[in-house]
């Protein structure tokens, strides 16, 4: 693929993933696309607290997040041809985000076969040195 | 020994569903994705209701990955603190009226999050139920499943572990 290809491709992935219903229902924003990389940032809600005696974000609202932006890297892989869904996605939570602050996803799409995406992910909050969670997922590959 | 009289049962059901419902309510998040539980003796039936919020790929259309993984998620954390609270709310332990005004148990915490996506999530309403695999005193492990039409066809399977609340407050 050529460069102007990939960067015509990244352009359309950031726009896809930033018109997705459930994404802006949750106020994400698409930080950065890059070749396989993507970025995303979700803002502190009260709306997506998951335990009420903290005001602790609920997992799957982070869950939502990890999943889109490893769905923008696996789709943004430059042998990657098509779109991707999720086939599985594991998350650890190593500790709660920090209420009130914005959580942002890190995404690398590591790994591409004729049929599977392979991605990896991190989530921080204000303080990037401690990670809030980390997730691994496989995609699927459309045939070209 | 005569065994004692057992509760009227309009007693018992009110009792369960105001624990359900306090438990349920307390969280933001099952309301922001319009879950809702329904209630047959213990066992517990999650409802995500479909709306066009919930839509991750519009072109298919398609239920976002995101709001199915948190579906599941919060089926397995309410299924694991439903049975944590079971034998309290069944002996009358559990102070409902306290529950109610937002003396909530503490949740278990989220470890780690396994999701399948079997099938495409259809723009349909989806339902779960959690089942608990082990319980124990420090750890829980819980499995979950999700359909959509056909009970049979489940389109998304979740396994999760969990970190048990203290006991001592």
């Amino acid at each position: 693929m050529s460069t102007q290809d990939q960067d015509r491709k990244e352009a359309l992935i950031r726009q896809f993933f930033g018109a997705l219903p459930h994404a802006k229902a949750l106020g994400m924003e698409v930080l950065d696309v890059g070749a396989g990389q993507a970025t995303f940032a979700m803002a502190y809600d009260p709306r997506f607290i998951g335990d009420p005696d903290t005001g602790v974000i609920h997992g799957g609202a982070v869950s939502a997040l990890m999943d889109t932006c490893c769905g923008a890297a696996a789709m943004s892989h430059p042998d990657n041809p098509g779109t991707s869904a999720t086939i599985d996605l594991r998350i650890d939570y190593m500790r709660p985000a920090t209420p009130g602050q914005a959580i942002r996803a890190v995404a690398e799409c590591f790994h591409v076969t004729r049929s599977v995406a392979f991605v990896r992910a991190h989530a921080v909050d204000g303080d990037d040195a401690r990670p809030v969670a980390t997730a691994t997922g496989t995609f699927t590959v459309e045939a070209p | 020994m005569a065994r004692p009289r057992p509760e009227p049962v309009q007693v018992v059901k009110q009792r369960r569903d105001a624990a359900l419902k306090a438990l349920v309510e307390g969280v933001p998040y099952i309301r922001f994705l319009g879950v809702e539980f329904e209630r047959r003796g213990d066992e517990l039936t999650a409802v995500m209701p479909f709306s066009d919020t919930l839509i991750g790929n519009p072109v298919l259309p398609a239920l976002h990955g995101g709001a199915t993984a948190a579906f599941l998620e919060m089926t397995a954390i309410i299924g694991l603190s439903w049975s944590l609270l079971w034998s309290e709310i069944e002996s009358g332990a559990l102070e409902v009226e306290a529950l109610a005004a937002g003396k909530l148990p503490r949740l278990p915490k989220t470890v780690g999050f396994t999701v399948d996506y079997l099938r495409t999530g259809l723009p349909r309403d989806a339902y779960a139920r959690a089942q608990v695999a082990r319980s124990g005193r420090r750890y829980a492990s819980v499995h979950v499943e999700a359909w959509q039409d056909n009970r049979a066809r489940p389109f998304a399977q979740a396994t999760g572990h969990f970190v048990m609340p203290r006991q001592d407050g």
